[in-house]
């Protein structure tokens, strides 16, 4: 059966036709789903798009985090739901407490664009499984208020229990706290990354394809929980 | 009616570029005594009637600030004509 993956859609999100094309790229059902509809339609797994919810009117994901899609997205990522937040899906996660830590203004104050190279340090969260560990990935990052911080027992905590995603490598956009550029919540289903997969997924418009491995990674993880379930 | 005033801060630990940047740009005004310089944001609020602080405790709590981040003050008793 194909799985369906929902797209939220906030006021000001721009990345939601990128990732539901990726969704649909990737081989799965995109579900188009809208911020004011508690209903999440049955998805298997949610993703968060990038763009700026509500404008990035007070904080980053700041409004954005008490519409009544996210009220249904917060009880189902604690139930287990995988949820992925690009950017200001990252900026939104944070913000709702299902991931630690905050997203801040880019140290040298400027947006920064670029096609950016990634470490990926964990392979066990439900969004990471198809990648192999320490595999250097290029995929497009864009933000004004991309840099991570956390008190330092929270970002230990993060190291100590393999829950960086993964880190900047040859260079950091924005001045994130010990290069993080992706985290994961303590169960693995919630992940955060502020560059871009959904804009490496094609040759024609992205720098690699290594973005569509979130994807399959989703479809992979849903395929083996449905097959570990007694028929 | 009652005003509340909500300033809103990064905690110290937190670095403030744009504080920073601004820090950097005073000395072109000769301006060379000023050791740090932090922005925050000023929310007003005012009610209808009576305000209940601990209400107002709460929306700062959730809403205008990130606790994570940033710390808030309130400042309650200006009142506001109708």
């Amino acid at each position: 059966m194909t799985m369906r993956i929902g797209v939220v859609t906030f006021p000001g999100s721009l990345d939601d036709g990128d990732a539901a094309r990726a969704v649909r790229l990737a081989g799965a059902e995109a579900v188009r789903l809208w911020h004011a509809d508690p209903d999440l339609h049955g998805v298997d797994a949610v993703v968060l798009p990038g763009g700026f919810s509500y404008g990035d009117y007070l904080r980053c994901g700041a409004i954005a985090r008490f519409s009544p899609a996210m009220g249904s997205i917060i009880d189902a990522a604690n139930g287990g739901l995988p949820v992925l937040g690009i950017c200001n899906g990252f900026q939104i996660l944070c913000e709702a407490h299902l991931l630690p830590g905050a997203l801040t203004r880019n140290q040298h104050l400027h947006f920064r664009n670029r096609d950016q190279w990634l470490k990926v340090e964990s392979t066990s969260t439900a969004w990471t499984g198809t990648f192999t560990d320490g595999q250097e990935i290029l995929i497009p990052v864009k933000n004004g208020e991309g840099c991570y911080v956390a008190d330092q027992r929270t970002l230990d905590e993060l190291e100590a229990e393999g829950r960086v995603v993964a880190r900047y490598i040859r260079g950091n956009p924005n001045g994130s706290q010990r290069d993080i550029a992706a985290i994961t919540n303590a169960r693995g289903n919630v992940v955060g990354i502020m560059p871009h997969p959904e804009h490496a997924v094609e040759a024609l418009t992205g720098p690699s394809l290594d973005g569509l491995g979130l994807f399959a990674s989703v479809l992979a993880h849903l395929a083996g929980k449905s097959a570990a379930v007694p028929a | 009616m009652a005003r509340v005033v909500v300033d809103v801060m990064l905690k110290p630990e937190i670095l403030d570029p744009q504080g920073q940047a601004v820090a950097n740009a005073l000395p072109r005004l000769d301006v060379t005594d000023v050791t740090s310089v932090r922005i925050g944001r000023r929310i007003e609020l005012e009610f209808s009637g009576d305000a209940d602080l601990d209400r107002v405790r709460e929306i700062a709590d959730k809403l205008l600030a990130n606790p994570v981040i940033e710390d808030f003050t309130i400042h309650a008793g200006e009142q506001v004509k109708a």
